[in-house]
């Protein structure tokens, strides 16, 4: 076996779980409560000194938890609200899996299952007007940022009731109205879209003087994109410009068939914010909670206008990179590691322990989401597919784009040309 | 001569002009455009406090900011791609290359972002972008500055491409791209930015899909954009001298192009001669031979000739410069055999 294993579980240390090349900066460093994450606000960026601060979060929630029986880091409400769109985002993905076996979606589908904590843990934070960007393994930042479930289940199987009228698929789910901007294709191709975002967001604070105006943009993207270009440009134009965004790392540590550690020189990708000049922070990304802690720290940092952050939270894919990928090369034994920390599993633990919840809610809302992933199925096998006068409609917001014909009339004029059948 | 004058001089009185150069006229119609609508903004490498390296951008840093005017590190790749993020939130951004070449480094965003988003979102978010800058072959720039970007790009679907070529068209296509909702690529050259005319005073905008009818004529149509304009308009004073009586369009509309003012010309003159400065291979002028000949086959009395660029890296030395580019010369010959 090659020498560098993907992970091992060291007793010794007081966090387990972490794996040994991203354990984190030694306790005595660390800053404690999330309320001393913070960059004390008078403190500009000194160039002179280290920019940012590298902190790991574990040790301090894990702490925290212990220490005081009153102090639960969230209510009952907040802890329902997490584990139904946690189960929502597992029931979903399920279901598109049988979906494609079925022969109801096709082409590229890529599952969330295992990384709920993530989008759940962020996205729940936001606001309406804040943006998020993802990447191909989108359905379940759509869910979370509350685009209905029927309109997901029916853009996957290709229907003009889609969020995208069927033209995007699974691995390009936006919507406008609650402001997901995608769902790309390529990795890193969507974090300069999302720079853009936070641009506009601090442009219409300081140049349209909309005093108000603090929305944040969440950038999601894997351990394999942090190898690209556009991350590191986009981390330097953020950091120069101290944009609202927060750079989420889903750090699943492998690239399709490629591990993370074979793909980089330096496997701790939170140690890249500082380079920078913003902090770097790595969370357990299997615990709702503490990347719940983090995200409230990070995205509270791009609304007061104090710049971005660079979040890496270790999770894991419990399945393969896609539905065509048969997953052969990961070592069972990691896959069983991080089964056994299943974020749902956990927080319906810490739920019940802390008498927030009873089994009987819970499973409420289990019965719940199966409902509505079974409506969402129902409405996208009865929605119609596309018809043919679709095909060319949305190539341009202004049709006239299309030019001016041989008659002397624009193409759009012509009721039929939506169907394909002009040149250009 | 004396009669024109004085129409000339009414017209000027009527409809008041101003004299300025190319680059000034790009730059009057961003201005205005930015002063109308606070959305509009610029973003590029020196656009801002060294006033773009062509002039475009010169002053309006101080006037509108250096928020507005963003200079931005040299990542083509993803300031394209801030750019077009900015727009499908709400922003209106201009992104300029420093050279036209630079941007295929941003040709990920302008191919996969720029073009597809509006319709991978299913309409719901539109891109009112403009990517402009400099390109062409100049003086001895090398090969790599002297590209011809318009060839790789009219593939892309849901971008509109167009080239100015006269003060008077630069400023109205400027402003009529701003004014789109749809993403424009708006093709300048390095050589004409010290052409000079005079243009009108009041708001005008050049609309995007046409093109524009340089010299009516009888005998041939010539179809050329940008810097090959005034090649084959020095041609068309050889060609007058010789008794022709060429038909020049400038096509101006890269993408689309504007089959009406083209296909009129066809029919008058049954003969199409294409000038350009796209490489031979995979060009704008091979594109615009094949809409011609499937649009209008019947109407020509001649295969169409299309005098591009040699297939060649531009080389350094002057002569060698010179023999890749379609000079008058050609052009004259050209237009003798398809009037044979």
């Amino acid at each position: 076996k090659i020498s560098t294993q993907p992970f091992s579980l060291n007793p010794t240390s007081p966090t387990s779980h972490d794996r040994p090349l991203v354990s984190p900066v030694p306790t005595s460093l660390f800053l404690g409560s999330t309320r001393k994450l913070r960059l004390s606000s008078s403190s500009k960026l000194n160039l002179h000194r280290r920019p940012g601060t590298v902190v790991a979060v574990s040790d301090v929630v894990k702490q925290k938890k212990s220490k005081s029986t009153h102090s639960l880091l969230i209510t009952k409400e907040e802890g329902l609200e997490l584990y139904e769109d946690m189960i929502l985002g597992r029931a979903f993905e399920d279901m598109c899996a049988q979906m494609y076996y079925r022969g109801k979606m096709f082409g590229f589908v890529h599952l969330y299952n295992g990384q709920e904590a993530v989008s759940t843990g962020f996205i729940k934070l936001l606001k309406q007007q804040d943006s998020v960007v993802s990447t191909y393994r989108d359905h379940v930042h759509a869910l979370s940022k509350r685009v209905p479930a029927r309109a997901v289940m029916s853009e996957l199987f290709g229907k003009t009731t889609g969020c995208c009228r069927g033209q995007g698929g699974s691995m390009h789910m936006f919507s406008r109205e609650h402001n997901l901007l995608g769902g790309f294709a390529f990795i890193g191709e969507g974090i300069p879209v999302a720079t853009g975002a936070a641009f506009t967001s601090k442009y219409k604070r300081e140049v349209l003087k909309e005093a108000d105006c603090d929305h944040v943009t969440l950038a999601f993207f894997g351990d394999g994109t942090c190898n690209n270009g556009q991350f590191f440009e986009c981390l330097n134009m953020a950091a120069l410009w101290k944009l609202p965004i927060v750079f989420v790392v889903e750090n699943n540590l492998w690239a399709i068939g490629m591990s993370h550690l074979r793909a980089t020189s330096d496997p701790q990708i939170y140690k890249k914010g500082p380079a920078f000049g913003m902090p770097g922070i790595h969370v357990d990304g299997m615990d709702v909670l503490k990347v719940r802690e983090v995200a409230k720290e990070a995205i509270g940092r791009a609304r007061r206008g104090e710049g971005p952050t660079l979040v890496e939270c270790e999770t894991y894919r419990f399945r393969g990179h896609s539905l065509a990928d048969p997953d052969e090369l990961r070592d069972p034994a990691e896959k069983a590691h991080y089964a056994a920390r299943d974020p749902i599993t956990a927080l319906k633990k810490y739920l019940i322990e802390n008498s927030l919840a009873s089994e009987a809610d819970l499973k409420a809302i289990d019965k719940k989401i199966d409902e509505v992933v079974e409506d969402a199925v129902e409405f996208a096998d009865e929605s119609p597919v596309p018809s043919q006068s679709q095909l060319l409609e949305n190539v341009f917001a202004d049709p006239k784009g299309f030019g001016i014909g041989p008659d002397g009339r624009y193409r759009c004029e012509d009721p039929k040309f939506t169907e394909g059948t002009a040149h250009v | 001569m004396k009669v024109v004058g004085v129409i000339y001089v009414t017209r000027s009185i009527l409809y008041p002009r101003h004299e300025l150069l190319l680059f000034e006229a790009l730059r009057e119609g961003l201005e205005e455009e930015m002063e109308r609508d606070p959305r509009v903004c610029v973003m590029g490498e020196d656009v801002g406090h060294y006033g773009g390296s062509y002039k475009v951008t010169k002053g309006l840093a101080t006037k509108f900011g250096d928020l507005r005017v963003l200079d931005t590190p040299i990542a083509e790749n993803s300031f394209t791609g801030m750019g077009i993020g900015a727009a499908m939130t709400g922003l209106r951004p201009v992104i300029e290359g420093m050279n036209m070449g630079f941007l295929l480094l941003a040709f990920n965003q302008i191919s996969n972002n720029c073009g597809m988003l509006h319709y991978t979102s299913g309409g719901q978010f539109t891109i009112p972008i403009v990517i402009r800058g400099p390109g062409g072959v100049g003086r001895q720039l090398g090969a790599e500055h002297s590209q011809r970007l318009e060839s790789y790009f009219q593939s892309v679907p849901g971008i509109q491409m167009v080239a100015c070529s006269t003060p008077y068209n630069a400023k109205g296509l400027m402003k009529a791209a701003l004014r789109s909702e749809n993403p424009v690529i708006l093709f300048e050259h390095v050589l004409l930015y010290n052409l000079k005319e005079r243009i009108p005073d009041e708001d005008y905008i050049c609309n995007l899909e046409e093109a524009e009818m340089v010299r009516p004529g009888e005998h041939v149509t010539i179809l050329t954009y940008s810097r090959m304009r005034y090649h084959v308009m020095q041609a068309a004073k050889t060609l007058v001298n010789k008794g022709y009586d060429p038909e020049v369009i400038d096509i101006r509309s890269l993408k689309p192009f504007d089959l009406y003012t083209i296909g009129n010309s066809v029919k008058k003159t049954h003969r199409v001669l294409i000038v350009e400065e796209c490489m031979r291979t995979g060009g704008i002028g091979a594109s615009l031979t094949a809409a011609i000949t499937e649009n209008f086959h019947d109407y020509l009395d001649a295969p169409i000739i299309c005098l591009s660029s040699q297939d060649v890296p531009t080389p350094y030395a002057g002569r060698l410069e010179e023999w890749t580019v379609v000079q008058p010369a050609q052009i004259v010959t050209a237009v003798e055999q398809l009037c044979q």
